[in-house]
């Protein structure tokens, strides 16, 4: 089987930019990344079929070789009437999204911005009892160095447990 | 006449009853009785096919006179034809509930009378995808319910549904894309689609080519199926739909994906090439899973995840290639998809009797309707594979399949799948425990629906009606487990020999080629 150069060189853009365009946050540029997508994978397909022949239509002096595959035609034919559905039904969602939310973009998951929100810092677990009990303020210098030591959470509850014991 | 014959009736019909639902799509009880009719009618068919092949028969058809390694052919044989009544059964189901839900409901809203024409569709998509020898039609029969269900899942329209669609529809997309690839690929590489010629020719191409089509291939399917690495979109997007919608996705979309690895693992590519990391594969789908389901709150969304760890089982059965194995698999898959869909059918009425479907707003259910709380225990219990349901004998099957095969990798399978039945059931019991046995006040935040006195919630007699159905044909398999296993084992044989299914359809001078260890010696007279 021979491959044409120019076919190939095509199809390998028209990959690499779909799959940069569907890695956007942008709905219609991950639509447009779905359409190269598949039609890089149509040349892909017409590719198989080898050289470009005569029709395949039967007469008896043709010799059988030199006719052009169809079948791979009639894969990428289906296959094109499939992505057209497809993107009518994604053109149909980005529109309905723009009327719901004004916005062209993915929206986040609700469960992912839940789990997001749910701090890492734990005020059972992780509060750092304070080891002076007196009613002196605490000293700049020791507040300081436990800035360095623990995460930037601490020395906000540091206070706020300050403030509920005065 | 031959019975088979009558197969592509099991994809035509629903595609008819579907252009007839959208004739009458304002007369929505004639559209009722059109489609309830049109899928029982599917249903009696696919019951001649099985009955047809019980004994372990292959037939195929081949449409519109082009002979077999050109034209598209049907083949049925016990596993498709088991899968066919299963999945048709299901449907039925749910449909009916459906029609329960629009009826108590009213749906007269243009939008919502798109769902009977639209769930024909996704049926004959299904039988397509079930029923087809020949690759490139999979893909086809997989679009088909891939666009079906991409209407249904965004049914309304409305914000959260919009959003889980999208995901659902670019992981589809870019699974179906991958597909299409390895369709091309297989096709340069060999120069016919036709799975039975494919199962002949793909023997002779170099190991590392056949690798890597065969790797395309599983990871294609794999999105579909929800396994382990490409799962993550599945809980994402199933919750939001309909309950109904939901239900039907959850028993049969991610089983066609499993479905079509099972036909990639014994007819395309035999013998153990990859038989180690899909074990792998398999093993961390079922731990991750369910441990993600551990951690919801939602039942909606943990049956999602107890749907994800499930599928790991059947994988292991497949990557265990054994007829033990892959027949506890096959057995395993009818269970699966019935149990799963009574389980999300029941969450729904749950939503409508409590007003919600997370476990921190319900509560005494169990006393205030006990009818609902029998409905939930006796699937959720199956699920969790408590003797002597068919998850039971599923589990049981496979484990001792794994025994048999006593690899380390396959022990170690064995126990994660006891430990995931076990998480199962504490999943499982942590909803019954809260929905069903605590007091309706002792919830956290209790539902105003929950808590109202009097006829609030009250559940309609065909939504029960059609949930009470699936849950006796779950606990049906149950009861005639033994002449089902004997099936599922019989249609394990006959796919790990392969050549009942490739003489079926190349007819009976083809010599069918020997495993892919032994080829290399034999290459000389393979073809």
């Amino acid at each position: 089987m021979s491959i044409n150069l120019t076919l190939l060189i095509i199809m390998g853009v028209l990959y690499a930019c779909g799959i940069y365009l569907i890695l956007e946050r942008s709905l219609t540029r991950v639509l447009l990344g779905l359409m190269l997508l598949a039609n890089a994978t149509n040349i892909l397909i017409l590719s198989t079929g080898g050289y470009a022949g005569l029709a395949p239509l039967f007469t008896k002096e043709t010799n059988p070789e030199a006719y052009s595959d169809p079948l791979p035609q009639a894969l990428i034919l289906t296959s094109i009437v499939i992505s057209f559905a497809v993107t009518a039904f994604m053109l149909g969602i980005i529109y309905r999204t723009w009327v719901l939310a004004r916005q062209d973009e993915i929206q986040d998951d609700l469960e992912d911005v839940r789990v997001a929100k749910t701090p890492s810092f734990d005020a059972e677990d992780d509060a750092i009892v304070p080891l002076e009990t007196s009613e002196f303020a605490i000293t700049p210098s020791s507040a300081a160095e436990r800035d360095t030591t623990d995460s930037t959470e601490t020395p906000k509850t540091a206070t706020t447990q300050e403030g509920g014991s005065a | 006449m031959n019975l088979a014959n009558l197969s592509p009736l099991a994809v035509l019909l629903p595609i008819l009853g579907a252009a007839l639902a959208f004739l009458l799509i304002r007369h929505q009880s004639a559209q009722r009785v059109v489609s309830i009719g049109i899928l029982s009618a599917t249903l009696l068919l696919e019951c001649l096919l099985l009955m047809s092949v019980w004994d372990g028969g292959t037939t195929s058809v081949t449409l519109g006179g082009w002979l077999p390694p050109w034209g598209v052919v049907l083949v049925v044989d016990q596993f498709s034809s088991l899968m066919l009544v299963v999945s048709t059964v299901v449907s039925l189901a749910v449909l009916i509930y459906a029609t329960g839900q629009g009826m108590a409901d009213g749906d007269h809203e243009a939008p919502v009378s798109i769902f009977h024409p639209t769930y024909l569709i996704l049926v004959a998509g299904v039988s397509n995808a079930f029923l087809t020898g020949d690759l490139f039609n999979l893909y086809v029969g997989f679009e088909i319910l891939l666009t079906a269900s991409y209407v249904l899942m965004t049914l309304g329209g409305t914000g959260p549904r919009i959003r889980a669609g999208v995901t659902y529809v670019v992981v589809s997309v870019v699974s179906s894309v991958l597909f299409l690839i390895a369709i091309a690929m297989i096709y340069g590489a060999t120069g016919t689609i036709t799975m039975a010629d494919l199962a002949i020719k793909l023997a002779e191409l170099d190991q590392g080519t056949q690798n890597l089509l065969h790797v395309m291939l599983l990871v294609a399917f794999g999105i579909k199926a929800a396994v382990f690495p490409l799962s993550f979109w599945l809980p994402d997007s199933y919750p939001t739909a309909p309950a109904p919608v939901t239900a039907v996705f959850a028993g049969l979309l991610t089983k066609v994906g499993v479905y079509a690895m099972v036909r990639t693992e014994t007819l395309l590519f035999p013998g153990d090439t990859l038989n180690v990391p899909l074990m792998v594969v398999a093993l961390l789908t079922m731990v991750v899973g369910i441990l993600g389901a551990l951690a919801q709150s939602d039942i909606k969304r943990l049956l999602s995840f107890t749907l994800v760890s499930h599928i790991g089982y059947m994988v292991f059965g497949l990557a265990m290639s054994s007829v033990a194995g892959l027949g506890a698999a096959v057995f395993y898959v009818a269970h699966h998809i019935t149990v799963q869909t009574s389980l999300f059918l029941v969450t729904g009425l749950i939503e409508r009797r409590g007003g919600s479907s997370s476990i921190d707003r319900l509560g005494g259910l169990a006393k205030l309707s006990p009818l609902l709380a029998l409905l939930f225990f006796i699937p959720a219990m199956n699920l969790a594979g408590i003797p002597p349901f068919s998850g039971f004998l599923g589990k049981l099957g496979l484990l001792q399949a794994g025994v048999e095969l006593g690899t380390p990798l396959a022990i170690t399978l064995v126990v994660g799948g006891v430990v995931t039945s076990l998480l199962t059931l504490l999943a499982i019991a942590r909803v019954w425990n809260r929905a069903f046995w605590r007091k309706p006040e002792d919830a956290e935040y209790p539902d105003p629906v929950l808590l109202a006195k009097g006829n609030v919630g009250v559940l309609p007699r065909t939504m029960v009606g059609s949930t009470a159905g699936l849950v006796v044909f779950g606990v049906a398999l149950t009861v005639f487990a033994g002449p089902l296993f004997r099936v599922a084992d019989g249609s394990a044989g006959i796919m790990l020999d392969r050549s009942a299914y490739i003489h079926s359809v190349l007819g009976d001078s083809v010599q069918v080629p020997p495993l892919a260890q032994t080829v290399e010696e034999q290459t000389g007279d393979a073809k």
